[in-house]
């Protein structure tokens, strides 16, 4: 399906711009009422007053909010590219919990505490899940379908969970970090983190993006991809690498956060098409977008208190992630 | 069902078939006998085990006093109202996991069509937990939450999964899916929590028998002796189902009301257990196949998959308190035990080439 370039850029445009109204109500919106004052007051570094100091927590979260969406609606991007597979996305395969049981295990035996250590870890774990899941999901014939790889995901999944809390639960002093951790959540976003964190996915957003023309050429397949000179294990292992790299990070900082990554890159194939060079951008705007919303939307039914972002997703994904297993064929499937 | 076998040997003189059919289905019978007697003995030891054993011993005449109503100084207490109450609720919980879960596998003609995996027991511990921490209401009534919604999630994983008829594959996924959220919604009941007890937490995540008391034991006692023969006078029709539904209709079976029935009392027998002891993890799912594995094919797995399940509950339980520095809760065990099971499921299926 070939599209016109105007419509997609305003498409880009329009979704840009619901970004930065989402992200101005997430430093507008919460328990406290802010005025501009307020805003103007945190910009300029002072955290005198209630008013600037809730700002001055808001901004950070906010910031983590956008490139925690962003990470994982590109990683899915890229995941369902490289799998060839719509159900493809780092909470279904399992990549998520991977990482989150390396991190509780570097925490609970190792004694890790820096966050640099953690994101290394965490990345470790989600490429050693991913690998696993794949090669369980495309054993035998026909090789990996989405029901395969769905079902080798939640399998590992629930599998790597009873690890995590067995490793948990006998340790207190972790205990509740790890739990509040585990449901997922940008509330306890601090500059740091972020610094932290940032490199890690300027890395991924880069290999991401650079196989992008690869990737379009692996969706024509296997063979096809190398008659055009692809040489297709390179490709598709680098993106991969990417994709890894983008949500282990993420994991890091912010906990598990579920169908983020299966939600946008459907979305945005029916706003701009297939092509991989807009997709994977477009992805990460909506994404950045959708995860900014949901945090401010827990912020808002919630009221005085709020519901984490990871359980938002979740309520929003689900449905979606229901709704493309009954929109395929069985056959398919 | 196997009606009919190959004939390997050439055996002189030559037996009828109905003669094969006969002795073959005597011995699978005696099979089937021999080992619901040896896992109900195993059951019955781990029991006095477990009632036996602990922190502090006591002796197999003490813990029958106790049981007889005398008062045993110390033993009382700690086996009457500690160890008794926890080592009912294993065997009675693992009885409904596991003849629960193999009913709908068996009905689904799928071992991933278990109902901890199609999202049943999270909507009974999502409710459970709502019920209990944001209603604060206690007893039955959280039972009948439960079985509602479990009834609730079936229903609507069923008729969301109908589409010109239900596909198992995509029954599964879908309740993978349902599974997921409303796992999020018990995290987020529990995050809500005004003390968030990490053990109570882990019941409704997990699954975990510790600080149970009597009130939780009875309405599962009762759901068992209620729904169980039920599900044991639907055996048959079970069984017949598994021909698929249009041979079961031609061999008498009224398939929708059998299949109404089954889900029914499935349902009430996991919403029951899960309300006492928390979705403990894959027993719903391992008892089938390990019951399966153990009896061989053709005959009903309804009581021997509840007797493993009540195995596994009871071993899980006493491995989580005793084996490991700290005490885990069963959840923990099983889940841990399970899971490369399930894993290992997926590889032999995918590896056969078989459509899940």
């Amino acid at each position: 399906m070939r599209r016109p370039k105007r419509l997609r850029s305003l498409w880009l445009l329009a979704s840009l711009g619901v970004l930065a109204g989402l992200m101005l109500a997430s430093v507008l919106i919460g328990s406290r009422e802010v005025s501009w004052d307020d805003i103007s007051a945190a910009l300029g570094g002072s955290i005198d007053g209630f008013g600037p100091a809730a700002v001055a927590t808001r901004i950070p979260r906010t910031l983590l909010a956008v490139v925690a969406g962003a990470a994982l609606g590109m990683s899915g991007a890229v995941m369902q590219g490289v799998t060839r597979n719509p159900l493809a996305d780092p909470g279904i395969l399992g990549v998520n919990v991977g990482a989150s049981l390396a991190v509780v295990c570097g925490m609970a035996y190792f004694g890790l505490s820096s966050a640099t250590e953690m994101i290394w870890v965490a990345i470790v774990g989600a490429g050693a899940t991913a690998l696993f899941v794949y090669t369980i999901g495309s054993l035998g014939r026909g090789g990996s379908t989405p029901l395969k790889l769905a079902l080798a995901g939640a399998a590992t999944s629930a599998a790597l969970a009873s690890f995590v809390t067995a490793v948990v639960l006998p340790r207190n002093d972790i205990a509740e970090g790890v739990q509040s951790w585990q449901i997922g959540g940008v509330g306890g976003a601090t500059m740091e983190n972020i610094r932290v964190v940032a490199p890690f996915l300027l890395a991924g957003f880069l290999v991401s993006l650079l196989s992008a023309r690869a990737l379009n050429s692996l969706a024509l397949g296997d063979d096809l991809a190398a008659g055009l000179g692809e040489r297709v294990a390179i490709a598709r292992g680098a993106a991969a690498i990417g994709a890894v790299v983008l949500c282990g990070a993420i994991t890091a900082v912010a906990g598990p956060i579920g169908f983020v990554g299966l939600v946008v890159p459907h979305a945005c194939r029916l706003l701009v098409g297939p092509d991989h060079r807009w997709l994977l951008p477009f992805s990460a705007v909506l994404g950045a977008a959708l995860l900014t919303g949901a945090d401010v939307l827990g912020r808002i039914v919630a009221r005085p208190s709020e519901i984490d972002v990871g359980i938002i997703t979740a309520l929003i994904g689900a449905p979606f992630f229901i709704y493309i297993v009954r929109r395929r064929k069985v056959r398919e499937l | 069902m196997t009606l009919t076998r190959p004939v390997t040997q050439a055996d002189a003189p030559r037996p009828t078939t109905v003669e094969i059919v006969a002795r073959d289905r005597v011995r699978r019978t005696a099979r089937r006998r021999a080992v619901i007697t040896v896992l109900a003995l195993v059951i019955g030891l781990g029991y006095i085990v477990s009632l036996v054993a602990g922190q502090t011993f006591y002796t197999p005449a003490e813990v029958f006093g106790v049981i007889m109503g005398q008062d045993v100084p110390g033993a009382s207490f700690t086996v009457g109202r500690l160890r008794l109450p926890r080592a009912s609720l294993a065997v009675l919980a693992g009885l409904c996991f596991g003849m629960g879960g193999v009913t709908f596998q068996a009905m689904l003609r799928n071992p991933l069509a278990s109902p901890d995996i199609i999202g049943i027991s999270s909507g009974a511990s999502a409710a459970a937990a709502f019920a209990i921490v944001t209603l604060s209401i206690s007893g039955t009534a959280v039972s009948v939450v439960a079985i509602v919604a479990g009834l609730g999630v079936a229903m609507l994983v069923y008729a969301l999964s109908f589409k010109s008829g239900v596909v198992g594959t995509r029954l599964i996924l879908i309740g993978i899916g349902i599974a997921a959220m409303l796992d999020s919604v018990t995290a987020y009941v529990l995050s809500r929590a005004a003390m968030w007890d990490l053990q109570e937490a882990t019941r409704w995540l997990t699954g975990s028998l510790n600080g149970t008391s009597w009130p939780q034991v009875v309405p599962v006692l009762i759901a068992l002796t209620v729904l169980a023969p039920v599900l044991l006078g639907q055996s048959r029709n079970l069984s017949m189902g598994q021909l698929g539904d249009d041979t079961a209709s031609a061999l008498g079976v009224r398939v929708e009301r059998s299949r109404v029935i089954l889900i029914i009392a499935a349902v009430g027998l996991i919403a029951f257990a899960t309300a006492a002891a928390g979705p403990i993890a894959f027993v719903a799912f391992l008892s089938g196949p390990i019951a399966a594995r153990i009896v061989g094919p053709g005959v009903s797995l309804l009581v021997p998959a509840a007797l493993v399940g009540a195995v596994l509950v009871l071993v899980g339980d006493f491995l989580g308190q005793y084996a490991f520095g700290t005490r885990l809760p069963v959840g923990v065990i099983t889940g841990v035990l399970g899971a490369p099971y399930l894993i290992y499921l997926i590889i032999r299926t995918n590896r056969a080439g078989g459509s899940l």
